[in-house]
């Protein structure tokens, strides 16, 4: 019998461990990171004290730090760099973002209600790219999107649907078939599994499609420049890119606040015994949730495909780690926490590279999620962590 | 008084309809721990029956069987006088079972209103669920005035109530009280009880396992006594108060 004893009275403290239910205290906990309260033994004994201090400190202020350093980074671009090429890198980090804060939602959500990673969602991206791909060419879109902007709307209302629809039955399928017999079995099981199914599409995605880039023509359908501030120009697509994100965002938080499916998703999450007892079926909203985070991965890979017009078997697996950190940084398990932190990633990538040069761009990203699960696990947005009990 | 004693309820053939609930000889087990051993225990309709027994014993195990959250390996389920078997545990709610678990389980980061919502997922009258909101404030009116409030964040009794709320809002035809007492003051505990009462009074099935067990013999019609998985006794509630083993036991005299 498990041991409940009612949902934690007030936050569990600055470092966000003190709750043996919180889901990134969990991941704390599997990666080994978690900070050891009143252990700092050995030659750091006498510095014990200081160092929890200065630990604590840290934990608190967290978000700050973060973003003061991402403050820092923009302005010595600036002075680096010329206000120009600044504006240009918060366009592209903009766009980005938005591409990862869609990808990372699904990490989110399916965490949120599972408890697992699903190391197959970045995999997931790719596909949904290639299953777009493949309606563009199968209905002559690009001809349609690039003659008029009335067929470049349709051509997106085709796409669109198509895509994140495809994508939806693939994440659900990959759940029913990969993940749903390993539910109870222990957590590395379905861990593993994941890895596995990553690994599963990439394969298929390498034969089907071959080891090199694929030009998707996306890239096409939307030309010109908006408009420019202060030399910087700013195109439709990009305006595109970070406004469909925007909207698929808020119409997300709005369906899982409001519909029924929402509330039973965010019931489940919360407590799975209860969402039983108020007769929620339980596979049902699991598939639900599979289905939504592939779709925004489907939106997002589209978005991908429009912006940068190619596409390869694996850009997935790097693109889903990153969006993975995202939603870490927001807080595993809060949807809002992983859409503002695949923003936040997408800056700290683009002013990480302009600052130490591209190559130290993951390198940095990984840095920023050893320092989350050191400092403060539960995320920037604390308890707001949606967590099964 | 024996494992069968007379009820308060007019006997009936087996397998009648005004068996809410009939387990027939169940045994339960998690993995290799066997947690109930041929329980027979039935409710009828209309009455409050009592579970008690001391930690362990089985009584919570008693109602996640009941409610499907966990499946007999021998014995049989029968609610409304139909057989369960195969039966999810969500598909069982659905049936009219509602169910105040152990620990309470609200949705922490939902508000008191959401949760009470929830309650009523799977009906589709919203007149009736506007009623029975309405029903829920006039036993609770603490909840009207905390209904914009995180579940998580309420006092035990007040969390206690929203348990009770969130049950009773599926519109239950029987409702499974696991210690709704547990861990409140005197005085709400003596409130709950009232509200119990009234809630049977209107027409609502109740079985329910209490600590207290003369408390709960006082509010009963008919009791169980579980100890270590099985049936130790049963029998009409008044017997079960006047019987030196249960006062020795489990009253304290
Ligand atoms: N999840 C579980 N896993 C293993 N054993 C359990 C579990 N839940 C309960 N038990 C065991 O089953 C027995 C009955 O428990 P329970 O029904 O919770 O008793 P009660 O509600 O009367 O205190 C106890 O011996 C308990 O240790
Ligand atoms: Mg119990």
């Amino acid at each position: 019998m498990s041991e409940y004893k009612g949902p934690p009275a007030a936050d569990p403290g600055a470092l966000g461990v003190g709750t043996s239910r919180g889901g990134s205290a969990m991941l704390v906990a599997q990666s080994g990171l978690a900070p050891r309260h009143g252990r700092a033994g050995g030659i750091l004994g006498g510095l014990g004290p200081l160092v929890r201090l200065l630990q604590g400190w840290i934990s608190t202020y967290f978000s700050l730090l973060l973003l003061g350093m991402m403050a820092l980074a923009i302005g010595l671009t600036g002075v680096q760099h010329g206000v120009t090429l600044m504006g240009e890198q918060i366009k592209n980090a903009l766009v980005l973002g938005a591409i990862y804060a869609l990808v990372a939602i699904g990490y989110t959500m399916v965490y949120g209600i599972i408890e697992l990673i699903n190391f197959a969602h970045g995999d997931v991206f790719t596909a949904s790219g290639f299953y777009a791909f493949g309606f563009a060419s199968l209905f002559h879109l690009d001809s349609l999107a690039t003659g008029s902007f009335g067929g470049l709307i349709l051509a997106l209302v085709i796409v669109f649907p198509l895509s994140m629809i495809a994508a939806g039955v693939t994440g659900a399928l990959i759940e029913f078939v990969a993940y749903r017999r390993l539910r109870d079995a222990p957590r590395l099981a379905p861990l593993i599994t994941a890895i596995g199914v990553s690994f599963l599409i990439e394969g298929i995605m390498l034969v089907v499609e071959g080891p090199d880039n694929v030009t998707t023509h996306m890239a096409s359908w939307i030309n010109g420049e908006a408009f420019s501030i202060a030399g910087v120009s700013v195109g439709y697509t990009d305006l595109f890119v970070i406004g469909m994100a925007l909207v698929l965002m808020f119409a997300l938080g709005a369906f899982v606040r409001r519909t029924r499916l929402g509330k039973a998703m965010r019931s489940t999450a919360q407590d799975r015994t209860a969402a039983l007892l108020c007769g929620i079926n339980i596979n049902r909203t699991i598939s639900a949730t599979f289905f939504i985070g592939s779709a925004l991965a489907a939106a997002a890979a589209i978005i991908y495909s429009i912006n940068y017009g190619v596409l390869k078997w694996n850009i997935g697996f790097h693109l889903g780690i990153i969006a993975f950190t995202a939603a870490v940084l927001g807080g595993i398990g809060n949807i809002v926490g992983a859409g503002v932190g695949g923003f936040l990633i997408g800056i700290i990538y683009v002013f990480g590279g302009s600052l130490f040069g591209g190559e130290w761009s993951e390198a940095l990203i990984f840095a920023v999620l050893v320092l989350i699960l050191t400092f403060r696990p539960v995320g920037l947005f604390g308890v707001e962590v949606t967590t099964r009990a | 008084m024996s494992e069968n004693g007379q009820s308060v309820a007019a006997p009936d053939s087996a397998g009648g309809v005004d068996k809410v609930i009939d387990l027939r000889e169940i045994d339960v087990y998690y993995g290799r721990v066997n947690a109930l051993s041929k329980v027979t225990l039935e409710v009828r309709q209309g009455e409050i029956v009592a579970l008690i027994g001391s930690n362990g014993a089985g009584k919570t195990t008693t109602l996640r069987t009941i409610s499907g959250l966990i499946s007999p390996r021998t014995g049989e389920v029968r609610l409304f006088g139909k057989t369960t078997r195969g039966m999810g545990a969500a598909q069982i709610a659905r049936l009219g079972v509602g169910h105040a678990p152990e620990g309470r389980r609200l949705f922490p980061r939902m508000t008191v209103r959401e949760n009470l919502d929830m309650g009523a997922y799977s009906r589709g009258d919203r007149a009736g669920i506007r009623t029975d909101l309405e029903s829920v404030y006039t036993l609770f009116p603490r909840l009207r005035e905390r209904d914009s409030q995180l579940a998580g964040s309420l006092s035990g009794g007040e969390q206690q109530m929203v348990a009770i709320g969130r049950a009773l809002m599926s519109s239950p035809k029987v409702l499974l009280l696991d210690e709704p007492s547990l861990g409140l003051a005197p005085i709400l505990v003596d409130a709950i009880f009232e509200v119990i009462r009234e809630i049977n009074a209107k027409g609502t099935t109740i079985l329910l396992i209490e600590q207290n067990a003369l408390l709960a013999l006082k509010t009963a019609v008919r009791g169980y006594v579980l100890e270590t998985g099985s049936v130790a006794l049963s029998g009409p509630a008044e017997e079960l108060i006047a019987s030196p083993d249960i006062q020795r036991a489990y009253l304290g005299m």
